[in-house]
């Protein structure tokens, strides 16, 4: 709202070539001695220009924080009081971005809604100084600016010069408003620009009252139909720009800074935050930098898995080769990771030129030619030991000592695949997510026996993949897929007590997950799931039992494996949007049918007994320290198994939502279904003691 | 490309010389060649049992003091495929960059060692005109390779392999990849000239009315497209017909024609059969299947090839589509260098690249008789012989054109007549000829046929244990070019 405000009254330019004086330069610089004393924004003046820097130590963008804030008054009115100054320019001195909007610690360090409601405030003071500034202000802008960062976005990137492109970049966008600067307030450019027809339409029809009413009442709906009520912020801001509209622009500026004292102030809102600062620490590689940076990748295996690798690395400038068995599986992965750049060429994304260029990236084989030279393997190949074994030591026996051998595998433990290397201190697990191009995560599994260097360099790899990485240490399932898998023995024994699979999917998406649980048993494979199941069963015992495993077996011997056949709990038809059930399932589920306990079947139940189990193996996964930290576990289950980020995590949930509760609920199940949900140690003495809590901040 | 063109004059024999049994009474004084060649026809088992029993090398190798050695380290070429087919939705660059892939993973030659690229094309696609750059910036060379394209009709890759012999010979590089590549299932069709010109017009034009009265100058014809013809410009004859005119000229008989064809089609097959065409390398097909095998290679009976109708004089040509080449999409490429840089990168170069020669004729009379004339002249500068030669590999435009360089090669009259020379310079025995089939079979991508030759050449030299490969092709425009090529030690 205050940056829409200010787009009209902040004089707009364009980067237009056309505009630069060619002749000017004009580097008087006079008022330096503003330049030493601040430190997130100074100015100097060119002529009777005043130049303003926003730059922020220490830090890669510019954020909106009180001193920015308080610092850019002070500037701003030594520019008002100057009698040389006729008008001003605000440029940032960081590349590519202005201000990248508030600043989340100032926001996570405020007690009241009261508090944040000043900050907003103030900052709609300045906004509306600076609207109705008597002296013309430019904002020069080149890169990113969000939130509460001025709009006009001007692109301008210049090429080689005697500088680097950054730098003369910023000078040249520098100079091009100083031009327009003077030329305003020399009046010989105008900074009214006229409406085109269509705005004089809309802002016609904006007039009318009804038309507004069915303009709120369309938006709201699809906002609800989008966040299911469970994000508060879109809908108050269609409240507040309402109010605005309808009651003026007081009322409008009063109700902002009320709601967004109170949005900050909210459970999602600390949730959001919670998982923003994780993905910072998840994006780093606290391992440091691998002795040898990974230049040359291998893939072994050409699925869906292997070729979504290859994918994100040659994008990424990674030479890799993409071995498979067999022509037409190599082909298929070929073709896969075509499609993923094409795709990205319709969107305009990339040209084709460069798609074709990333695509030479990609060595497609049957061979181990070129393997010599690999950093690192990731073999993606079919989840069997057997295989997995016969491929490692067949890779061994061609690669460099130096090459990290990583297995996709998403519930191998991998200390059983690394029991036939040859140094099992190169052996290191990836988990990546299906599709890989899309889900951010990656799983790095290390052994005991896996080196720091190895680990290093798998997240080094990761990163630069562009994923969001957890680290973890190895064991049955790792701790993605241990999380899952007793949620998904709730899905089973939840249909079994004869829930529509339509019902189970719409009670989990409501909950926040973004896929319902019914349809992340077809998207996850029904096969897979078996496997799993069967494999984390006899690791776990009793704790991962629930549903019948004879229901995945009898889905699998009927080919119904989910999306990938065409058949699962759902019918997948090319091409159509909707799915209907599939109604060969009915006689399974009827066959397998178990009586429903009415104490634990309310929807709120059949809701919590999924995310509990889940939450209460994720915690279990941190007491036995296969999570290093509950970041790492908030993260893990947000952005692989679409954990609902309203709730920010399943550690962030039991700090927020409350342990004791959870505990709670988990004993009502465990009376009515046994040691399944049963509270694990560290749960409970979070429950205990109610100052415990997975974070302090 | 592929077109040959007689003397006018010859026109006459045409009918006497395609029918052997006619009587010779009749002939005009100016029919002797046709008398000549007419009275020896040849066929493929006469040639078998003619070859020399016995070979004596008159050289051991073909290094020349204070001049470098240049290499061929590997090369490589996509599947030839039919144009219209697996490659028709790609454009040239595709091609180019898939066999510039190809050859990088082939050679393990790390790319920043490449010093300069060059590309030879025939029909050029508008949009990349210079396609060696295009191809090696999209194949993921260093920008700061140079690469530039050449042009030479069907010896455009053999340009560019002897341009990069010329700049390591002369010591400005050390490694230079040379390749071609030709998309026949794409070429540019423009609007007519009158078309052309009224838009380039209306670009200009200032006014309303400028551009009105422009507009009313339209006319339905201008329309009609302008293809792109495979024929002579400087004669207007498209090649077919300059062939079959020529397969007459020589007395070349249609059964001759197609029994060579057969011939090349069945030694493609065996070779491709018995994996010896092991520059072929696979290509992954964006949106289609990967493509590992040339797909012309038809081996037909002589039976079925004779019931073919004559595709260019019609009805009595002897060139039909079986004894022809046909329009071919594909892309080869090769890694070239100096001998002491191979060496010191741990290579084992598979042949050097020794003399070339450039020729050219008369393109109305001579067009494809290229081979004829270089021969005789690389032999003589590389100081060979027929015999010392142990794989030919020449370019098969068409079966009638072979047929009649044979003729041309095996008279001393067309020798002392035509190329001032005082004797014939003999056959090339038919066992050491295109063994492994030739562009009749393989296919013939204008562009990329060249390093195809090469390729073959130095692949049969080591495997059958010879040394000196003589390589020879016609070219259109009455050009043709022939190079030894010496097997590297082993």
């Amino acid at each position: 709202m205050v940056a829409s405000r200010a787009i009209g009254s902040l004089s707009r330019f364009t980067g237009s070539r056309t505009l630069r004086c060619p002749g000017y330069i004009c580097r008087t610089f006079t008022g330096s001695s503003a330049l030493l004393t601040r430190t997130h924004v100074n100015y100097g003046v060119k002529g009777d220009v005043a130049v303003v820097r926003i730059n922020s130590p220490n830090s890669k963008v510019n954020t909106l924080n009180k001193e920015l804030q308080s610092e850019f008054t002070e500037v701003m009115n030594e520019i008002w009081a100057s009698d040389q100054i006729r008008s001003a320019i605000l440029i940032s001195s960081k590349p590519g971005c202005f201000i990248a909007g508030a600043d989340i610690n100032m926001l996570a360090a405020c007690k009241t809604h009261q508090e944040l409601m000043q900050i907003s405030q103030e900052g709609q003071r300045l906004f509306e100084k600076l609207e109705k500034s008597t002296k013309p202000i430019v904002a020069a802008i080149s890169g990113s600016c969000l939130g509460g960062g001025l709009e006009s976005v001007v692109f301008i990137f210049t090429g080689p010069g005697l500088k680097p492109p950054e730098e003369r970049t910023i000078e040249y966008l520098e100079e091009v408003a100083v031009t327009f600067a003077k030329g305003l307030a020399d009046k010989k450019i105008s900074p009214k620009r006229d409406k085109g027809l269509v705005e004089k339409l809309t802002s016609y029809a904006m007039g009318i009252p009804f038309v507004r009413q069915q303009i709120y009442k369309k938006v709201e709906e699809k906002v609800r139909k989008q966040t299911k009520g469970l994000y508060p912020a879109p809908l108050k801001i269609i409240d507040v720009v309402k109010t605005g509209i309808e009651q003026g622009s007081d009322a409008g500026y009063l109700a902002e800074s009320q709601k967004f004292g109170e949005l900050a102030m909210t459970k999602e809102s600390k949730a959001l935050i919670g998982l923003y600062h994780g993905q910072v620490l998840c994006k780093k590689n606290k391992f440091g930098a691998p002795q040898k940076e990974v230049k040359h990748l291998a893939i072994l295996g050409a699925g869906l898995m292997g070729a979504g690798i290859a994918q994100v690395s040659v994008d990424k400038g990674l030479k890799t080769i993409l071995k498979d068995a067999t022509l037409a599986g190599l082909g298929r992965g070929q073709q896969q990771v075509f499609k993923g750049l094409n795709d990205k060429v319709k969107k305009k994304a990339l040209t084709s030129f460069e798609r074709d260029s990333i695509f030479s990236n990609l060595t497609g084989q049957l061979d181990y030619q070129g393997f010599e030279k690999a950093d690192m393997v990731i073999e993606a190949v079919f989840e069997d030991l057997s295989l997995k074994h016969r491929v490692l030591k067949e890779v061994e026996a061609v690669i460099p000592d130096h090459c990290v051998f990583a297995s996709n595998t998403s519930a191998l433990p991998i200390n059983e695949i690394a029991a036939v290397s040859k140094r099992p201190e190169k052996v290191i697990g990836m988990h990546y997510f299906s599709p890989v191009d899309k889900m951010q995560l990656l799983e790095i599994i290390t052994t005991e026996k896996t080196s720091k260097d190895t680990t290093a360099s798998a997240v080094a790899v990761g990163l630069k993949q562009g994923k969001v990485i957890i680290v973890v240490k190895d064991g049955p399932g790792f701790y993605t897929t241990r999380c899952l898998a007793p949620m998904m023995s709730e899905v089973i024994r939840i249909l079994q007590e004869g829930v529509d699979p339509k019902k189970l999917d719409s009670l989990t998406t409501s909950f926040g997950f973004p896929v319902g649980a019914t349809t992340l048993v077809d998207e996850v494979g029904v096969d897979v799931a078996k496997h799993v199941a069967e494999d984390l069963g006899k690791a776990f015992g009793e704790r991962f039992e629930g549903g019948s495993l004879e229901l995945l077996r009898q889905m699998v011997s009927k080919g119904f494996l989910g999306r990938k056949s065409g058949k699962g709990f759902y019918i997948y038809q090319e091409g159509m949007k909707s799915k209907n059930l599939n109604s060969d399932m009915d006689s399974i589920l009827a066959s397998l049918k178990i009586p429903p306990k009415p104490d634990v079947s309310s929807d709120e139940d059949i809701q919590y007994r999924l995310v509990t189990r889940f939450v209460n193996e994720a915690v279990m996964c941190l007491q036995e320290g296969v999570l290093a930290t509950a970041a790492e576990g908030d993260i893990g289950a947000v952005f692989g198994l679409g954990f609902p980020p309203c709730l920010g995590g399943p550690f962030r949930f039991v700090d927020l939502y409350g342990a004791q509760k959870i505990v709670d609920r988990l004993r009502k199940y465990e009376a009515a279904y046994g040691k399944q949900f049963t509270p694990c140690q560290l749960l409970v003495d979070h429950a205990n003691s109610p100052n415990k809590k997975f974070y302090y901040q | 490309m592929m077109a040959v063109f007689m003397l006018e004059r010859w026109a006459r024999d045409f009918r006497m010389t395609s029918i052997l049994t006619y009587t010779f009474k009749n002939l005009p004084s100016t029919s002797k060649w046709a008398l000549r060649f007419s009275v020896r026809p040849l066929s493929c088992s006469s040639q078998l049992r003619a070859a020399p029993a016995a070979q004596t090398k008159s050289k051991k190798t073909l290094a020349k003091p204070h001049v470098r050695n240049v290499v061929v380290v590997d090369g490589v070429r996509i599947p030839f495929l039919l144009s219209g087919t697996s490659y028709k939705d790609l454009m040239p660059h595709d091609l180019a960059r898939a066999a510039l892939s190809g050859l990088l993973h082939r050679t393990s030659v790390p790319k920043d060692v490449v010093d300069y690229i060059i590309f030879g094309t025939v029909i050029q696609e508008v949009k990349t005109s210079n396609v060696a750059r295009e191809a090696a910036l999209g194949a993921g060379f260093s920008d700061k390779t140079p690469a530039h394209t050449v042009t030479m009709a069907c010896i455009s890759a053999n340009q560019a392999m002897t341009t990069g012999v010329g700049l390591i010979a002369s010591g400005q590089y050390d490694v230079v990849v040379a390749g071609g590549v030709e998309l026949m299932s794409d070429v540019p069709i423009r609007h007519s000239r009158k078309m052309r010109k009224m838009m380039l017009d209306l670009n200009k034009a200032k006014t309303l009315g400028q551009r009105l009265s422009l507009i009313s100058k339209f006319r339905l014809n201008f329309l009609s497209p302008e293809l792109p013809a495979v024929a002579e410009f400087s004669t207007n004859e498209t090649m077919g017909h300059s062939a079959d005119r020529l397969a007459a000229a020589f007395a070349i008989s249609r059964p001759e024609q197609d029994e060579y064809a057969l011939r090349s089609h069945s030694l493609a097959k065996k070779a491709q059969d018995e994996g010896l065409l092991s520059d072929v390398i696979p290509f992954k097909v964006p949106g289609k299947d990967t493509v590992t095998k040339d797909n012309g290679i038809r081996p037909s009976s002589l039976e079925q090839m004779a019931k073919l109708k004559p595709a260019f004089i019609k009805p009595y040509g002897t060139v039909t589509a079986a004894n022809s080449s046909f329009l071919t999409d594909g892309a080869s490429a090769v890694l070239i260098m100096a001998e002491e840089k191979a060496l010191a990168m741990g290579y084992k170069p598979k042949a050097y690249l020794r003399d070339f020669v450039y020729v050219s004729q008369d393109p109305k009379d001579q067009l494809l008789l290229g081979p004829a004339y270089a021969t005789p002249k690389i032999l003589e500068k590389a100081g060979l012989t027929m015999n010392d030669v142990d794989a030919f590999e020449f370019h098969e435009a068409f079966s009638g054109q072979i047929l009649a360089n044979f003729k041309a090669m095996d008279s001393d009259w067309f020798a002392q007549n035509y190329m001032g020379r005082k004797v014939k310079v003999g056959l090339p025995p038919l066992e050491k000829f295109n063994t492994w089939g030739g562009s009749l079979s393989l296919g013939h991508p204008f562009g990329a046929t060249g390093c195809r030759l090469v390729m073959a050449a130095a692949n049969r030299l080591r495997k059958e244990g010879g040394q000196y490969a003589l390589v020879a092709a016609c070219a259109a425009g009455g050009q043709g070019h022939a190079m030894i090529v010496e097997a590297y030690p082993k």
